[in-house]
């Protein structure tokens, strides 16, 4: 399977998410990236869209749904949203869409800081694999991946992707 | 006796150790009619055993005889009784004991004390002896009536835990017990400076948070009790020593010609304040576990002749006793069981011989009372422990025979086991 | 000894918090990490988490405390746990009920925790010891043993302010001898690092072999204070006043009160702590208390995050692995 570099991905993204912007006509739009992933994506769609509100960063480990099977986890990040919510036109954005339990997490959080008048979820990869019903509004690539597989991204800076074999040890 | 005939029994080859008789060396034992006939290597002419009893490699010794220990009965059945207590005692080879005051009812009139010898007498497993109230009810300010009680068969005086409500009172206690020639058996504890505490006063205590009872609790006692004796002559003896600076006051006391005698638990031989970890309430006892300053002090205390006894300072209770936050606990623990092998592993440790270690368990704790027992000495009612001194053991609740189950001590291997215990020449134990 | 891991399950991961006695170093940094995502949950206009759902929290208290039990509860509350609040008072104890029988009686109930206050020490390692396998306990204060939350937040109050603990002084003043508080604090204190850990009182307040601890005492409040990055004023009971242990509050308050004038002994950036309430004109007077340097109203806020941190934590599931975590 060929993937395209990042960049490439990422400036799609931007232009698609730009059109999305004029076509609603959204007024001073706020982005939020998801930890940590999609706070590499995110930063770099802020930059190369050059949105005025400050990047907001979520981290959802208190809204996953598997707490009672795996517990906190120590690396809990605090979320930070340097901007109010309320009416606000957030682009919520993940570096990848599988099963959606991150995205209804988040979706979670942020309405316990407000109310939006819009969510706009960008994904850098769409992957094969949905437990719930949520689909990417913006996406870099879709790919068809096995279960056993499973997409590592390193970044932030430069930002790179690798589809790896999970084993079963 | 009710107990059926009594036979005639032949000890053969063991390491006979009678301290009060100098013995130390492999003899038989030559019993009957309940009495020791001889200890030698020949039979006596015409003694034909009904049992022999192959005790090589055994140690063969006194009964031992324990200055302390609580059966529970009457009053605290739901801990143990004097049945199930004096039976744990005949398997830990003890063949005497005596039972301090703070029963419910009080040993303060004739008729408790006779109580408690007619149930010891009818279950027959150990001699049990009595201490009376020093004071009625306890009070620690009026005189109980120690003519009354020395007839009743009751052994010394003591005031147990409780205080003396002035030293005025302890003085004349003293003076009262020493006109029936009653010995007085004293717990030296200033209530005051120990202040409720519950732990010895130091790094666990504050380590802990727990309320600490500081070594001058016991030395500022010791040390008015015996200005006491100095000033009016009378002989006394210090239970249950804790610190190292009480045996030194008393070791001089002993020099400068003073009557008084003290003895140690086997525990506090062992224990420290350390092995309370994390609030063992098994480790609450009273007085409490020291430093191992005060432990070596008490080691001390027992190798150079100034701690004449080790008692078991046995307490048992039930298991709701210790269970709740440590200082809400009820203090001591079960210890008819270790008294032994706690002692022999002195021995082990290089601290003490064999002899005056047994010395310590026998006829020095039976001279204390005044009773006749501790000894193999021909004539003597025959109260033997025969004991392998090679044998591994473990306590656990399988091996543990007394109705109290508090000790910190489950689980320890001990090196020494009790096979054989005779009363007045009948057995009352045999392992397995 | 097998008590000392009872805080641990078998992953070495918090199961109760009882003492900070003998936890590693990394383990308090991860509560204070923990504890500090919490804090932005104060910005959310829902200020709750759903990570505790459907679990049910029991604060446990045989001792009156409205303030720690009320940030007990809404710490719970914000991870969405139900609340049990039972007083269970020294006369209905004394009716017989044991603690066990108490005990008992809720797990009957199927609660997930025990948040527990107790006026004598080690009740919360006995409870512990003693609760079904699926309960967590937090000792929420026992005697005069430890109070392992309260000084967390200290520890989160300092870092905040000083950032690093390995070059600090600290000073802790007042009662240390009933201070269930300040032992939490000095072994909190000392994993983390700080190498000069201060206790200062006089000798009636100061435990036996205080050392042993590994603080450096002091009877005198100036030479005590000199130079030091951090003052922690502790409490006065008011029945340890006009006993033995003290003359006066008047004479109390001369000696080791914190005064601006005393507060001049201190490094320029000194920081002061208090775990409240505060008895002003005792411990310290109000200048010092709502001064410049006092960061008493903060540590109240950070008290929340602090007991969420360690409710999350402990109820995480037992024995899952951290390779289990990182999936």
């Amino acid at each position: 399977m060929v993937l395209e570099a990042p960049n490439i991905l990422l400036a799609s993204m931007a232009s698609q998410l730009q059109e999305r912007i004029d076509s609603k006509q959204i007024n001073n739009p706020a982005m939020v990236g998801i930890h940590t992933g999609g706070v590499w994506v995110a930063s770099a769609l802020h930059q190369l869209l050059a949105i005025k509100e400050p990047l907001g960063t979520l981290d959802i480990s208190f809204y996953r749904d598997d707490f009672s099977r795996i517990g906190i986890s120590p690396e809990v990040k605090p979320s930070k949203l340097p901007f109010s919510i309320d009416d606000r036109h957030i682009i919520l954005v993940d570096d990848v869409l599988y099963t959606g339990r991150t995205i209804r997490a988040a979706l979670n959080e942020l309405f316990d800081y407000g109310r939006p008048a819009s969510i706009t979820l960008a994904t850098l990869i769409v992957r094969s694999g949905r437990e719930l019903p949520i689909s990417a509004d913006v996406t870099g690539t879709q790919l068809s991946l096995d279960s056993t597989q499973q997409i590592k991204l390193k970044g932030p800076e430069p930002l790179s992707f690798e589809i790896v074999e999970l084993t079963d040890s | 006796m009710s107990q059926g005939k009594k036979q005639r029994i032949h000890i053969r080859n063991g390491l006979v150790i009678d301290p009060a008789n100098n013995i130390n060396e492999v003899r038989d034992v030559f019993i009957a009619k309940g009495k020791i006939i001889s200890v030698s290597s020949d039979a006596p002419d015409g003694f034909n055993a009904d049992i022999v009893i192959d005790a090589s490699g055994h140690v063969v010794c006194p009964g031992l005889v324990d200055l302390c220990a609580r059966l529970r009965e009457p009053g605290q059945e739901q801990k143990a009784t004097i049945a199930s207590e004096t039976a744990a005692a005949a398997a830990s080879g003890i063949t005497s004991l005596c039972c301090p005051p703070d029963t419910k009812p009080i040993i303060d009139t004739a008729a408790v004390a006779t109580l408690i010898h007619e149930k010891a007498q009818a279950a027959g497993k150990a001699s049990v002896y009595t201490l009376a109230a020093l004071t009625r009810q306890l009070d620690g300010a009026s005189l109980s009536e120690m003519g009354a009680l020395k007839n009743a068969g009751c052994v010394g005086v003591s005031n147990a835990y409780a205080p003396f409500k002035n030293n005025l009172i302890l003085r004349h206690a003293m003076e009262y017990a020493a006109s029936h020639d009653l010995v007085v058996h004293l717990h030296a504890e200033d209530i005051d400076l120990r202040n409720d505490g519950c732990v010895h006063e130091g790094q666990i205590s504050t380590r802990l948070g727990l309320a600490g009872n500081p070594a001058a609790a016991e030395t500022v006692a010791v040390s008015q009790i015996l200005a006491l004796i100095e000033q009016i002559g009378v002989k006394a003896h210090f239970c249950r020593l804790s610190t190292a600076r009480a045996v030194q006051m008393i070791a001089r006391a002993q020099y400068s010609g003073l009557q008084v005698t003290a003895d140690v638990s086997a525990h506090q031989l062992h224990l420290t304040d350390m092995d309370i970890g994390y609030f063992n309430s098994n480790c609450h006892v009273s007085p409490p576990l020291r430093s191992l300053r005060d432990r070596e002090g008490l080691r001390a205390g027992l190798s150079q002749g100034t701690i004449s006894a080790i008692c078991s300072d046995h307490q048992p209770h039930e298991a709701d006793a210790k269970l709740s936050p440590f200082a809400l606990t009820e203090t001591g623990m079960s210890g008819l069981e270790t008294l032994l092998p706690l002692s022999l592993r002195l021995m082990n440790e290089g601290l003490i011989e064999l002899m005056p270690l047994l010395a310590s368990l026998t006829c020095q704790p039976a001279q204390l009372l005044g009773i006749n027992a501790g000894t193999l000495t021909p004539g003597a009612k025959a109260d033997i422990c025969i004991y392998d001194p090679e044998r591994e053991w473990q306590l656990d609740s399988t091996t543990l025979r007394s109705k109290g189950q508090n000790t910190p001590m489950m689980h320890w291997e001990f090196l020494g086991q009790v096979t054989h215990t005779l009363r007045h020449g009948q057995f009352v134990f045999q392992l397995d | 000894m097998k008590q000392q891991h009872l805080q641990l399950d078998h992953n070495k991961r918090l199961r109760h918090f009882l003492t900070t006695e003998g936890l590693k170093r990394d383990l308090l940094v991860e509560i204070l990490d923990t504890a500090e995502s919490f804090t932005s949950i104060t910005n959310q206009q829902i200020k709750k988490v759903p990570l505790l759902r459907g679990k049910t929290v029991v604060n446990l208290f045989f001792e009156a405390s409205t303030r720690t039990r009320t940030t007990f509860e809404l710490a719970a509350k914000r991870l969405s746990a139900d609340v049990l609040n039972i007083n269970v008072s020294a006369s209905a104890a004394s009716k017989g009920e044991t603690l066990l029988d108490t005990l008992r009686n809720l797990e009957a109930m199927h609660c997930d925790m025990f948040v527990v206050r107790h006026p004598n020490s080690g009740a919360a390692h006995f409870i512990a010891e003693h609760c079904a396998p699926h309960i967590s306990v937090l000792n929420a204060g026992d005697g005069r043993h430890a109070h392992p939350t309260q000084a967390m937040i200290d520890m989160f109050t300092i870092r905040r302010h000083k950032h690093e603990f390995h070059n600090l002084s600290v000073a802790i003043v007042g009662d240390i001898l009933h201070s269930r508080v300040a032992r939490s604090q000095i072994h909190a204190l000392s994993t983390l690092g700080v190498p000069d850990i201060r206790v200062i009182g006089p000798r009636t307040l100061i435990p036996a072999d205080a050392s042993t601890l590994g603080v450096h005492v002091y009877n005198d409040l100036d030479q005590g204070l000199d130079g030091v990055d951090v003052i922690i004023m502790l409490r006065l009971q008011r029945e340890r006043m006009s006993s033995a242990l003290l003359p006066s509050e008047h004479e109390y308050f001369r000696l080791y009160g914190l005064t601006k004038e005393k507060l001049a002994l201190a490094k320029a950036d000194v920081i002061v702590m208090h775990p409240g309430p505060i008895n002003r004109g005792v411990e310290m007077d109000s200048a010092v208390a709502d001064g410049e340097h006092s960061v008493i109203l903060q540590q109240v806020s950070h008290g929340i995050s602090i007991r969420m941190a360690v409710m999350s934590m402990t109820m995480s599931p037992k024995g899952t692995s951290q390779s289990e975590r990182d999936a």
